[in-house]
């Protein structure tokens, strides 16, 4: 088992954003192709701005902790600011994850990615250049 | 908070008598076995007594106990020492695809050494059938091994009719087929015979039933070749060189000791008290379903798996409460892979992720079960609300 911080254990205990948006803007849904795990990332956006995040998990420890920390990092940022938070920054806000437990990371990243992927697709017509899953 | 441990099957807390008997051999009663004088042979005794001990509960002979460090290195000394002294008779080992590490990982040490491993097919229980040995058996096969019980799933494996099996087979074969048994989940928790189950090998840890960390025991049918695993003194007759951990064994004696007066109360008190909590589980958490097989199986273990959670997620919010258990999840293992055994049995991904294990010991109280059936039900229904597996299931 691994030793997770006090910041993840403080979302694990009590994650933020759990849930589904009625009528999202964008809905991202990925699986772990590592262990097998599920994410569902939705966001509301307005005026370019992403007003509203929710997640749902199926996942150890580490992947709600993430979920939770992306779902409240992203909140009030434009499209573009938040295409620009990478898994490491939510490791870091998370003080640190274990090596094993880096992969969860990234599919918090992954989903939010498609949920934006699905919202431009939606508006645009057009989802994000070239995205696709993190393959590992 | 209220601390509830049911992880017994990973370690158990050193009875406190085993403990005692153990204290004289750190200071006072310190002297190497090996030595002619009286501190040595005050220590030889103890360590005879113990192996006295041990032999007693297994119902086998003195001279057929070989102290060890561990239930690990017991396997390996078991396999290792068999196919190194037989590896000109043949090459070919059987065993099962849900044995502990222990095991797979020295045969898999072995195919690399040039013997080959048949794994037996396990039914859905994770049940082997006794006959499948006459279909895999050639003339090169040297070795059987099979655990007396599974350490995650609890499932009993019909060891006396695999010796049986063996048996006849060996009526007409030049190179006797031997039977070992990895029966650290057994010892001490079940009762275990050696002559009952016909092995020729059985490999036990003190500490799964309540003697110290450190020490085991392989016993050895006489008779049985197979080389010696440690080289460099004439301890356990050659066969173990190394100054004996003499508390270590004093306290396997003990425990052995202990273990043959209280398994049957253990017995019946444990299936009580696992029964309730799976009755309990199941009565407040749907979609649960068990693992392993329904009766065949140790008295201490409940395995269950619980659909759409995730099982490292259910272990750290238990673990919140104070509540101590395992998981075969892909998530908690340092591999990311589901539980071997899991798979074995034809369990799917999603149900080796969902499983946990509980399991019980003589310390167990009622309270616990209570706590355990008022705490995890919730838990269950948290993790399933933020599950997307768990949407329009109701
Ligand atoms: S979701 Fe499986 S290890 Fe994190």
């Amino acid at each position: 088992m691994p030793q997770y911080s006090e910041k993840v254990m403080e979302h694990f205990r009590n994650p933020h954003n759990v849930g589904e948006i009625e009528n999202p803007d964008g809905v991202g849904h990925v699986g772990n192709p590592v262990c097998g795990d599920i994410m569902e990332m939705y966001i509301k956006v307005k005026d370019n701005v992403i007003v509203d995040a929710k997640f749902k998990t199926f996942g150890c420890g580490a992947a709600i902790a993430t979920s939770s920390m992306m779902t409240d990092l992203v909140k009030g940022k434009t499209i573009e600011e938040a295409l620009q938070i990478s898994n490491r920054a939510v490791v870091e806000a998370l003080d640190g994850l274990p090596a094993i437990k880096l992969h969860c990371s990234v599919l918090a990243e992954d989903a939010l990615k498609g949920a934006i992927n699905d919202y431009l697709k939606k508006t645009t017509g057009k989802g994000l250049p070239n995205w696709k899953p993190h393959e590992d | 908070m209220e601390k509830a441990y049911f992880d017994y099957a990973a370690t158990t807390p050193t009875h406190p008598e085993v403990v005692t008997a153990m204290l004289p051999y750190f200071e006072e009663k310190f002297g190497n076995p090996s030595s002619i004088h009286g501190f040595g042979r005050e220590t030889k005794a103890a360590i005879q007594d113990a192996r006295l001990k041990v032999a007693d509960l297994l119902g086998a002979d003195q001279a057929e106990i070989v102290f060890t460090g561990s239930g690990t290195e017991s396997d390996n000394f078991a396999l290792e020492g068999v196919a190194f002294s037989r590896e000109k008779e043949g090459r070919h080992i059987i065993s099962t695809p849900i044995e502990h590490h222990a095991i797979l990982e020295t045969l898999k040490f072995l195919e690399k050494r040039g013997f080959k491993v048949t794994y037996l097919p396990v039914d859905q229980y994770g049940m082997v059938n006794p006959e499948d040995i006459k279909k895999y058996v050639n003339d090169e096969t040297i070795l059987v091994s099979v655990m007396h019980a599974n350490n995650e799933i609890g499932t009993i494996e019909p060891l006396a009719e695999i010796s049986k099996v063996i048996r006849e087979l060996n009526i007409n074969r030049e190179n006797r087929i031997y039977l070992h048994t990895d029966a650290v989940q057994t010892v001490g928790q079940i009762p275990v015979n050696v002559n009952e189950l016909g092995v020729d090998l059985l490999s036990l840890s003190a500490h799964k039933f309540y003697g110290p960390k450190g020490v085991g025991a392989l016993y050895i049918r006489k008779g049985t070749k197979l080389v010696s695993f440690m080289h460099g003194g004439e301890q356990e007759r050659g066969r173990r060189a190394s100054t004996e951990n003499v508390p270590g064994i004093v306290g396997l004696g003990k425990a052995c000791e202990i273990a043959k007066k209280e398994l049957p109360v253990w017995t019946t008190e444990l299936t009580r008290l696992r029964d309730k909590l799976k009755n309990g589980l199941f009565a407040k958490i749907s979609d649960i379903e068990l693992n392993g097989h329904p009766t065949l199986r140790l008295p201490k273990n409940l395995d269950v798996s619980i659909q759409y959670v995730e099982g490292e997620s259910m272990l750290l919010s238990l673990d919140m409460e104070g509540i101590a258990v395992s998981t075969g999840s892909a998530c908690s293992s340092g591999s990311l892979e589901p539980s071997h055994v899991m798979l074995a049995i034809g369990k799917t991904h999603e149900q080796a992720h969902g499983s946990i294990r509980f399991s019980l010991g003589r310390l167990t109280t009622e309270k616990e079960i209570d706590y355990v059936l008022e705490v995890f039900p919730p838990i269950v229904e948290r993790l399933r609300k933020m599950s997307p597996l768990y949407k329009g299931v109701k």
